[in-house]
């Protein structure tokens, strides 16, 4: 097992009266290059519970439970240790490539940064390594665009150097919170593509967070669906969107377009 | 019910204290500011007032409260009328853009890059020293601040949609100004009209040390200070009284202005 | 049935640092009294500079807008004031489109300005609150502020203040991107209920297909300024003709296919 969040709670400081908890003791398991999607509307504390698995959760938050990342607990680890585990362990794919990226920076530079610095690599072989990162995330033309800054590039290509600087450093663990939501569909469809390409080749777990069932049903195995910091249902997402056990869950795919969930109709659904 | 930040709490209540004292100088203070006392000349502070007595034997109290009226007065006065005229120009240039808001705004650049007091002793030169003159100098030097912030605040409030669906509405620039723009701006000039009022405050000083200011025997804590050079040594409250009171209202309309801009810092908001 | 809105060769082009781009190129559009017209793209489709001019914002390099066979910018402005009460917008984020230092008595009554007739005082306070009423909140809302709602119900004031002159048309940009899934869906509804109600005619923009074939009776897509494709809803979205179209279509992630397992052996 890898990645193992036991009875997850977090709760948020407020400037006056107690504590609020947004998150309700959430289980879940992950093994390796296995891929769950994470769903629920604003609210319901997804992203709370993607930046506790990252340890990024803001002062102002306590969490109990344990996240453990191949028996390690991620909630006990000093920001020393985290910083060792973000990166190499776990890397991070966000949802608007433009504020994730350093604007001043050229891309195949910030790619090479975090190789140099916690492999050591030359600066010659870490421009390398970016190059031949780039050309996995099928960057068209990667030796004219390792120079590029981020905003002389689209938005599906800053996504994909986002995905480039996430995989450099080889995780075990990719969690990706609405990677998509910023772009357009022709391009979400293109990212979605490499990012469930380049996770089943290299074997790497993947935490997909999003609000969009069909991005969900695209690339995960497993789904959990959540409500204001509750587990509604988790299962193989097959299962979940075809045969729902939850009423919310029935709530969220009805209220999808039609267009959408039209496939879903099967004689035994 | 949100909690005061503390630099809120001791800015106002410095503030609040010094406004207090300028008011209640009006109709008391421990002794006659102007009557001088040759007796108690140079005296420290406890064996005449509670600050001693000047080199001519007034009570350095009194006069300190006196003085706080002169310098509050004079710094709020010119702080008010820069910061409406600067206000003006500044959500002025954001409704209207173009070649008016350039215009606008490289006359600012201008203006700013006179310093108040220079502009004052030519001022001066051309008006002879008054609280006019120092009105006049602080307040000019006002306006490109106050143009420089509200045209920043008002073009960000201008990108908003609610301002389309106001215009969708059939309303003009001057009245989308009105109703959207400035209330939306306050705080933000608010938080500026206390931090400049306490740099006011330090101009008007300056200005009566060189002499530009109020004409004696009003009382100025700048001229305080210029008088008392002579005694530094001799009788170093004349000069730690003053001193101190240009601080504490720097100091006070500083903290005042950060508070105030903590309270309405619409992150802070969101977090409570 | 008659064109209420009518949009002939209809360009918007700038010009940054010498060189020119065509926001909008050449686009002619109709749509019927009480209809839904759709109009579906992504980014730099000219779409939301569509609405920008159809609701008279923004002034065209050529082409026209007529609305009720009028030309909007032809008209005086008195004549463009007398107009826009035909004519009203719902913006894509509720969080910007309602200012909030204002109740939502007043955010309502906002384009009553347009109207010299309006009611006032009591008058206006009543018919805000059956506004209010009638896309779903309380009338006993008028006097609090937008802070204190959520983001869908932010969105039905914004529908509630553009319904307030009885418009004819009802431009929505975006109207639902910005809500959660089930909001929309609700969103979309309280449109049709509306256009049942009051025969409004909709120019509906979205990047979002699945929500086109929801509530819309035409479509037109547009890439790149121009327009790609127009026709009913049904018969373009069933059997597009235009190639990007189908691209737009394929696109679209569907509950189709489920899970990365199935996929792959699908595309084999």
């Amino acid at each position: 097992m890898m990645l193992s969040i036991e009875n997850l709670r977090v709760s948020f400081a407020r400037e006056h009266g107690d504590p609020v908890e947004v998150v309700h003791g959430i289980n879940v398991t992950l093994d390796k290059g296995e891929t769950l999607g994470i769903v629920g509307e604003s609210g319901s504390g997804k992203s709370v519970l993607s930046l506790a698995t990252m340890g990024l959760l803001p002062r102002t938050a306590t969490a109990s439970g344990k996240i453990l990342l191949d028996g390690e607990d991620i909630l006990s680890m000093s920001e020393r240790q985290l910083c060792r585990v973000r990166g190499r362990k776990i890397g991070m794919i966000f949802q608007e490539p433009m504020t994730a990226l350093n604007p001043s920076m050229r891309v195949g530079a910030q790619i090479a940064e975090g190789l140099r610095l916690s492999q050591g690599l030359s600066r010659r072989a870490a421009r390398a390594e970016a190059l031949r990162l780039l050309d996995m995330v099928k960057i068209p033309r990667a030796a004219d665009r390792i120079d590029s800054f981020p905003h002389e590039m689209s938005g599906g290509q800053r996504q994909r150097v986002g995905i480039a600087i996430a995989l450099a450093l080889k995780p075990e663990l990719l969690i990706a919170d609405e990677p998509t939501t910023a772009l357009d569909v022709t391009v979400q469809a293109e990212v979605l593509d490499i990012l469930d390409e380049l996770v089943s080749e290299l074997g790497i777990s993947l935490i997909l967070i999003s609000h969009d069932l069909g991005v969900i049903a695209r690339i995960t195995d497993r789904t959990l669906v959540m409500y204001r910091g509750d587990e509604m249902e988790q299962g193989e997402t097959e299962q979940v969107l075809r045969r729902p056990a939850h009423a919310y869950t029935r709530k969220l795919i009805s209220a999808l377009p039609n267009r959408v969930r039209s496939a879903l109709e099967t004689p035994d659904g | 019910m949100k909690r005061f930040p503390i630099s809120l709490i001791l800015g106002g209540l410095i503030t609040g204290a010094l406004i207090g004292a300028a008011l209640l100088s009006r109709v008391w203070t421990p002794a006659d500011p102007t009557a001088m006392n040759i007796l108690n000349r140079l005296k420290g502070p406890g064996e005449a007032g509670l600050l001693g007595a000047d080199q001519i034997g007034r009570d350095v109290f009194s006069i300190i409260m006196a003085g706080a009226w002169t310098s509050l007065g004079i710094a709020m006065t010119a702080t008010l009328l820069g910061g409406a005229i600067g206000t003006l120009i500044g959500v002025s240039a954001a409704a209207k853009g173009g070649v008016f808001e350039r215009l606008a705004m490289a006359i600012n650049g201008v203006l700013f890059s006179f310093p108040p007091i220079l502009s004052a002793i030519l001022l001066g030169a051309l008006m002879g020293p008054g609280a006019l003159t120092s009105i006049t100098a602080i307040g000019v030097f006002m306006i490109p601040v106050f143009a420089r912030v509200s045209r920043g605040a008002a073009l960000q409030i201008w990108s908003r949609d609610f301002v389309q669906a106001a215009r969708m509405a059939g309303k003009g620039p001057a009245l989308i100004t009105l109703q959207h723009i400035l209330p939306n701006i306050s705080a933000q000039i608010i938080v500026q009209l206390a931090i400049q009022t306490g740099l006011g405050i330090l101009s008007e000083a300056g200005l009566s040390f060189l002499g530009m200011g109020v004409a004696p025997p009003t009382p100025s804590w700048g001229r305080m200070l210029a008088d008392a050079q002579t005694f530094l040594s001799s009788a170093p409250h004349l000069v730690l009284a003053p001193g101190l009171a240009i601080a504490l209202a720097v100091l006070g309309l500083n903290l005042l202005g950060d508070g105030l801009r903590d309270l309405t810092d619409p992150r802070r908001r969101q977090a409570s | 049935m008659a064109e209420i809105l009518k949009v002939q060769n209809l360009s918007r082009h700038y010009t940054l640092n010498g060189t020119t781009i065509k926001a909008l190129d050449e686009v002619t559009l109709g749509l019927e009294e009480g209809r839904i017209l759709g109009v579906v793209g992504e980014s730099g489709s000219g779409k939301s500079t569509l609405a920008k001019l159809v609701m008279a914002l923004d002034r065209p390099t050529s082409g026209e807008v007529r609305l009720d066979g009028d030309n909007l910018f032809d008209l005086s402005p008195r004549q463009l004031r007398a107009a826009r009460r035909n004519f009203q917008m719902v913006f894509q984020d509720p969080y910007s489109s309602l200012d909030p230092r204002q109740t939502v008595e007043k955010i309502i009554a906002e384009p009553l300005h347009l109207d010299p007739d309006a009611p006032k005082g009591r008058a206006r306070r009543d018919r805000v609150g059956e506004l209010l009423e009638d896309v779903g909140l309380s009338a006993a809302d008028v006097s609090r502020y937008p802070h204190e709602f959520s983001g869908g119900q932010r969105q039905r004031i914004a529908i509630a203040r553009a319904l307030i002159t009885k418009p004819r048309l009802l431009v929505a940009d975006e109207a639902t991107s910005a809500l959660d899934l089930t909001v929309q869906k609700q969103i979309l509804e309280l449109i049709l209920k509306l256009r049942a109600e009051h025969g409004i005619s909709v120019l509906f923009i979205t990047h979002n297909i699945g929500v086109v074939d929801e509530i819309c009776d035409e479509v037109a897509v547009m890439q790149h300024g121009r327009l790609v494709e127009t026709g009913p809803a049904r018969a373009v979205l069933d059997s597009p003709d235009k190639a990007y179209t189908r691209q737009l279509l394929a696109a679209e992630p569907t509950l189709e296919v489920i899970g990365r397992k199935a996929r792959r052996t699908a595309t084999r």
